[in-house]
């Protein structure tokens, strides 16, 4: 294990010549995006491409009682004007349920409402026209006549008997419960000397991608094909589930996904609109393009994090932690979202919680209820930030009731750097995590004894500052354990095809896809450093079903820990056939020979023998030239998958230095920093880009965003000048440290880094204030976003 | 409704375009739908997001609070104009080297706004910089990374201007 800082590392065991495992190369690709030459799916147009816009129910709840769509249909431009019930004839519903989630039930969801509309903002006729605002005007235009029904709003009433069922076939409001209890929980909270409880509150929020989501579908009826032009985050399963739903074989549609204007894991997901559109395509036999405004964005893109949690910890008077204990309760909307189930957060924050610790007693009861507000899934960092904010929550408040320093407190409790692997109580496998390490390095690089210092000596003049922090695990580089054993057709394993040109370049295909996080580069960086070129020799391509591998995509931090291994073992592999035919060439043994900067050299004096360029013209246009029963093989592939572990597991701890304005309530970010333990780091400027940008995230859940609906289950704020998200003028520089563990399940050792500060950031911000505001006597808080009003109120100011 | 157009007039990137458009038509509309230019992007359409900044008579303005009727007579610069002639290269550059854009949806709106602060001269503080960038959304980034592209090329220019520099 050693310790690396925001610097390049020095070169590791994983070096070649040409190597850049290790270095913050800048990614080859970026000059596009900055000239405003990408291409982005909102900027896909085709010949005699169609638009459509949704008319969208304005009730949460509602039977659709009859649609008139004379006028619309004759509006200027309107190509055709659909219902559910038409589009039902197109493509069939989809369940979102999984069978590893044991109990897990949801109703059958169809592209377009059919009967009931069980959302504000979810589609109940599509208008389809030449142009986006000639099917807005005729959307105005179709009259729909609704039967409000009562909305379930509240869940934490969603399960009373009294409480409408929203799917009558399901026969209740709970669509899946889990419940955990290990060790003696009783036992310990009764020897404990003290116990501390209370409630935290995770607010309801969005990803709020800077492009909306946006599809165009192009059925070609003479070639029986579907092309489709998705910002997505999974291409292949998007193949999967729009084959399945119109009746297609796999091989008749192909997805393409060039840039993407951000994901986050909202544009992981099935949205009844993007079925809908494909579903369009086919029906009206031409392109159809759909991209969601930002009103449609925030009624239907994915919410998450909507949990409540009551929460308990018991501790000794030395610190050590006796038991957690938790009830989570969460509305995740009226349909479990396809294919990856909205079951998950919940399930992964009984997971999570306790998870750096050394603690045998864990309680856990999850519940997760339907409600009439837009769905919930997986969204960055899936359940972490709630299981993080509940634990680190707990653990600093229960070092302020045994008057117990903050990091003393974890560090007389987290698991020992020595002791991996190791289990979790909630049955979680470590292979080898690093809390103490990176605490330790936490605590020089943030010199958390001036700090306190310096905190002290402001609030003698009456400035409240606090210091917050939070220790995390992540979960990367999922196995088949995440999806394909509970029965979603999402793959798990990820492939690379490298191939030599007849220059000597090398090109990659890869099953992952770019989003922005640097994939590109860091498969470019995999495949340069295993074969033996200079990284602009390499080309990248990724976002087509019909071209790379087949593959996950990206989610779950898997994009470098799992496409980054099958790069570079297909990268060892070409090389090994190259070096066969300069073997061949030469007369020489391959295993005497090297690629160099894209020459074959002696492996041992590095003397030069054959450029790539040379090697490559004679293989392809010269092969008669070869030996006897030569073939050249001038393309590899490897595929990968984890195999050791269910996931790699990483961690880190955060810490936050804020000051709360105790007269208007307003919190100012001083500073931050995050030591991250993701293995092998491979880029380090962009492991650290990641972590900029998470923490980022995760302090808009803390402080600012929250997807505010009425009790009628409207949504109040669906707009960016009321919906408040992170800009810069109130962000803080975040400082970055690592530790690195490898994982030994692949060769370079990589785990994921993505999800790492949206994880701890939330816990962090929360902890920093409480300890600002605890000289004054408020009352701890617990309930996400701390807004100014909440803060005051905490203070008894208002 | 659609129905009523107008024909407008104006100079685009140094080339004169007239078109004829409804009066509804946004500007940022205008320049990607019927002149494709698709560097300038469309996030929030209400004026929040600042994916649609362009330059229109030398300022800054966001391209969906305007509309291609008001720009008669105008002289409007995108993205792609900015790159074309070099005026951003520097910023291209760095944002580039310095990783400060991810997906790169809000980079052309970033650079055109960051380039406004940076042609007053000086060396703006971090802090100047984040204010004068606070109307433009970034998701990916965290801002720190921009902010520290921004900073470098400022220090640079104020150098090649025989200014001291940092």
């Amino acid at each position: 294990m050693k310790i690396v800082d925001d610097a390049p590392s020095a070169l590791t065991a994983l070096d070649r010549p040409n190597s850049y495992i290790g270095r913050s190369v800048p990614r080859p690709n970026l000059a596009r995006l900055t000239q405003g030459r990408g291409q982005y799916v909102s900027d896909v147009t085709l010949p005699r491409m169609a638009h459509v816009a949704f008319v969208r129910s304005p009730h949460a709840h509602a039977r659709i009682v009859s649609i008139t769509a004379d006028a619309a249909k004759k509006s200027p431009g309107v190509v055709a004007v659909v219902t559910g019930a038409e589009l039902a004839k197109v493509m069939t519903p989809w369940v979102g349920v999984l069978t590893h989630l044991k109990g897990l039930k949801s109703a059958p969801q169809a592209p377009i409402a059919v009967e009931f509309a069980c959302w504000q903002g979810e589609a109940v006729c599509a208008v389809v026209a030449r142009t986006r605002a000639e099917a807005e005007d005729a959307c105005e235009l179709v009259e729909v006549s609704y039967q409000e029904l009562p909305a379930v709003t509240d869940a934490e009433t969603a399960l009373d008997p009294q409480t409408p069922v929203i799917h009558a076939a399901l026969g209740d409001n709970l669509c899946f419960e889990r419940k955990l209890d290990v060790g003696a929980v009783d036992k310990a909270f009764a020897e404990s000397d003290a116990v501390v409880e209370t409630t935290f509150v995770t607010g309801r929020h969005t990803g709020v991608t800077n492009e909306p989501r946006a599809i165009v579908a192009d059925w070609n009826p003479g070639e029986q094909r579907l092309t489709v032009y998705q910002g997505t985050q999974a291409p292949h399963m998007m193949q999967d589930l729009f084959a399945k739903h119109l009746g297609l074989a796999s091989d008749q549609v192909r997805i393409l996904t060039k840039d993407v204007g951000g994901s986050f894991g909202i544009k992981v997901h099935t949205y009844a609109d993007e079925m809908a559109t494909v579903a369009l395509s086919k029906l009206l036999k031409r392109p159809v393009k759909f991209v969601a405004d930002r009103i449609e964005s925030f009624v239907t893109d994915i919410h998450a994090r909507d949990h409540r949690v009551k929460a308990k910890i018991g501790v000794m008077k030395d610190g050590t932690i006796t038991a957690f204990e938790i009830d989570d309760l969460t509305g995740i909307g009226p349909y479990s979202v396809y294919p990856r189930t909205s079951g998950i957060e919940a399930n992964q924050v009984v997971n999570l919680t306790g998870g750096p610790y050394n603690c045998p007693n864990y309680r856990a009861q999850a519940r997760v209820v339907f409600q009439n507000k837009n769905v919930m899934c997986q969204y960055r960092a899936v359940g972490h930030p709630i299981a993080v904010a509940v634990t680190e929550g707990l653990v600093e408040l229960a070092a302020a009731k045994i008057g117990m320093d903050p990091l003393e407190i974890r560090r007389r409790n987290m698991i020992a750097d020595d002791a991996y692997p190791a289990q979790s109580a909630s049955g979680l496998k470590f292979e080898k995590l690093s809390h103490h390490e990176a605490m330790a390095h936490l605590d020089s690089m943030m010199d958390y004894a001036g700090l306190r210092a310096d905190q002290k000596k402001l609030r003698d003049t009456g400035v409240y500052r606090g210091i917050g922090f939070a220790s995390f695990i992540e979960v990367t580089n999922p196995s088949a354990a995440f999806y394909g054993v509970g029965g979603a057709r999402i793959t798990s394993q990820d492939g690379a095809t490298v191939k030599l040109d007849a220059q000597g370049a090398i090109t990659i295909h890869s099953g992952v896809t770019e989003q922005g996080q640097g994939a590109e580069a860091v498969l470019a960086q995999c495949v340069a450093s295993s074969f033996g070129v200079s990284m602009d020799k390499v080309r990248v391509v990724t976002g087509d079903t019909d071209n790379v591998p087949y593959g996950g995509g990206t989610w779950a931090s898997r994009a470098a820990g799992i496409g980054g291994e099958a790069a570079w073992q297909a990268g060892k592999a070409l090389r090994g056939n190259v070096l066969a035919v300069a073997g061949a060439m030469l007369q020489a043994k391959p295993e005497d020979l090297d690629i160099r900067n894209s020459v074959v050299v002696d492996k041992v004096s590095g003397t030069e023998r054959l450029t790539l360029a040379e090697l490559a013209r004679v293989a392809y246009f010269r092969p008669d030239t070869l030996p006897p029963g030569f073939q050249a093989e001038l393309m590899a592939t490897r595929h990968y998958v984890p195999r050791a572990w269910p996931f790699a597991f990483t961690n880190g701890i955060q810490a936050s230095y804020l000051e709360v304005d105790t007269d208007t309530g307003f919190v100012k970010l001083i500073d931050h920093w995050c030591i991250e333990d993701c293995g092998t780091i491979i880029n380090p400027q962009l492991v650290n880009e990641q972590i900029r940008g998470g923490v980022v995230q995760g302090i808009g859940a803390a402080l600012f965003e929250q997807c505010l609906y009425d009790e009628r289950g409207q949504m109040l704020n669906g707009n960016m000048a009321d919906y408040l998200v992170p800009m810069a003028v109130e962000m803080p520089d975040i400082q970055c440290g690592h530790v690195v563990s490898p994982t030994a399940d692949s060769e370079l050792g990589a785990k994921g880094a993505g999800e790492a500060g949206t994880a701890g950031a939330p816990a962090c911000i929360m902890n920093a204030i409480n300890d600002a505001l605890r000289p004054l006597g408020a009352q701890p808080l617990t309930d996400m976003p701390f807004t100014p009003g909440k803060i005051l109120r905490a203070l008894g100011r208002v | 409704m659609s129905g009523l157009a107008l024909d407008v007039t104006m100079t685009v990137n140094g080339e004169t375009v007239v078109e004829r458009v409804e009066p509804r038509q946004t500007l940022v509309d205008f320049l990607r739908d019927n002149l494709g230019l698709t560097g300038s992007h469309v996030g929030c359409e209400h004026g929040v997001c600042g994916a649609c900044t362009v330059r229109v008579d030398g300022e800054i303005v966001r391209g969906c609070l305007m509309l291609a009727v008001q720009c008669e007579d105008a002289k409007v610069e995108t993205i792609e104009g900015l790159s074309d002639s070099g005026e951003v290269a520097d910023l291209q550059l760095a944002f580039a080297e310095r990783n400060a854009l991810q997906c790169g949806f809000c980079t052309p709106g970033m650079i055109t706004a960051a380039q406004e602060l940076l042609a007053k001269g000086g060396v703006p503080s971090r802090d100047e910089i984040r204010e004068h960038i606070s109307g433009n959304y970034c998701r990916c980034t965290g801002y720190h990374a921009i902010v520290d592209a921004v900073e470098a090329v400022a220090q640079e220019r104020e150098k090649a201007r025989g200014g001291a520099g940092k």
